[in-house]
């Protein structure tokens, strides 16, 4: 049955993985990147890695995938014109990834578990705790100053992107809380003697 | 027959392969090259969580957070950028991107 299910996820991983690179509308790319997605986290729950799957679509098709569809929605792309060249590169690009992949088949046709990795894990899971908690304690233990890290480059990415896309356009009526904030009590307050029986 | 590290390390291989051949394949199309690039860092992720997994041991997962949050820091800087270049330029032909001369 488990291996049944394996052979579903990962044809369906592999399928989408080739129309995400060859579809001819990009919007239709990203949907079967969300597909791949999607069928990456069942694969990850096969493994028993429930927390990483639920992640991987919380993160990826919730906010990097929707990133790209509104990009690719939001820019106008000539989707012909980008495909120029597309047949006469195919081939380079066929055995270029023929290439890479015969070798990485070679890596792993060879490649083994050391005598020593026993031993060598850095964290070995422990019977009883369910994987979210089991991946808590290590993570806010043994990891915490990467976590802190990991905040910090989401944090760089977000005013990065943030002032890339800042555009601050002229002729606009905008509301200047600090000027408001600072003007002097003369500025806004005028006191008038106005003498009985006469305007001003 | 029963599922082993191999049959995750195989699906891993041909996605990074697929991530390879998009990026050549699309090469006048940015979008679609930060989406192999994506595909490869998923890649890089099946073969953490298979490790993992297989190893019984969960730093494989850690990481792939790790890796997670640079690709989701990545995409955003990758898409803003070519947001900008598209408003100044009005294309993002890969052709067109030649300001640096390079």
């Amino acid at each position: 049955m488990t291996a049944f299910v394996f052979y579903v996820f990962a044809a369906l991983v592999v399928a989408s993985g080739v129309m995400v690179v060859t579809a001819r509308n990009p919007v239709h790319s990203v949907l079967f990147l969300i597909l791949t997605f999607f069928n990456v986290a069942g694969l990850f729950v096969l493994l028993g890695a429930e927390f990483v799957a639920m992640i991987m679509v919380i993160v990826y098709v919730g906010a990097v995938a929707v990133l790209f569809l509104f990009v690719v929605m939001m820019l106008d792309i000539h989707a012909v014109s980008m495909r120029e060249g597309f047949v006469k590169i195919l081939p380079v690009g066929a055995v270029i990834g023929l290439v890479l992949f015969a070798e990485l088949g070679l890596v792993f046709a060879t490649w083994g578990f050391g005598p020593g990795v026993e031993i060598a894990r850095a964290a070995p899971m422990t019977s009883g705790l369910t994987n979210t908690e089991a991946i808590g304690v290590v993570l806010y233990t043994d990891y915490v100053y990467l976590f802190q890290l990991s905040g910090i480059i989401l944090l760089v990415g977000m005013i990065g992107s943030i002032m890339l896309t800042l555009r601050l356009r002229g002729g606009v009526k905008r509301q200047s809380a600090l000027e408001q904030a600072n003007r002097p009590l003369s500025d806004c307050i005028e006191i008038k003697k106005v003498a009985t029986g006469k305007g001003i | 027959m029963t599922i082993g590290l191999t049959h995750y390390l195989t699906v891993a291989a041909i996605m990074f392969t697929l991530g390879v051949f998009g990026i050549f394949l699309n090469r006048k199309n940015v979008i679609i090259i930060l989406m192999s690039i994506e595909l490869m860092l998923l890649a890089v992720n099946i073969n953490f969580v298979a490790f993992s997994a297989f190893l019984n041991d969960l730093v494989g997962q850690i990481f792939v957070m790790f890796v997670l949050t640079v690709a989701a820091a990545e995409a955003a800087i990758g898409l803003a950028i070519l947001v900008v270049f598209f408003r100044n330029r009005g294309s993002i032909q890969v052709d067109d991107i030649n300001a640096m001369k390079g």
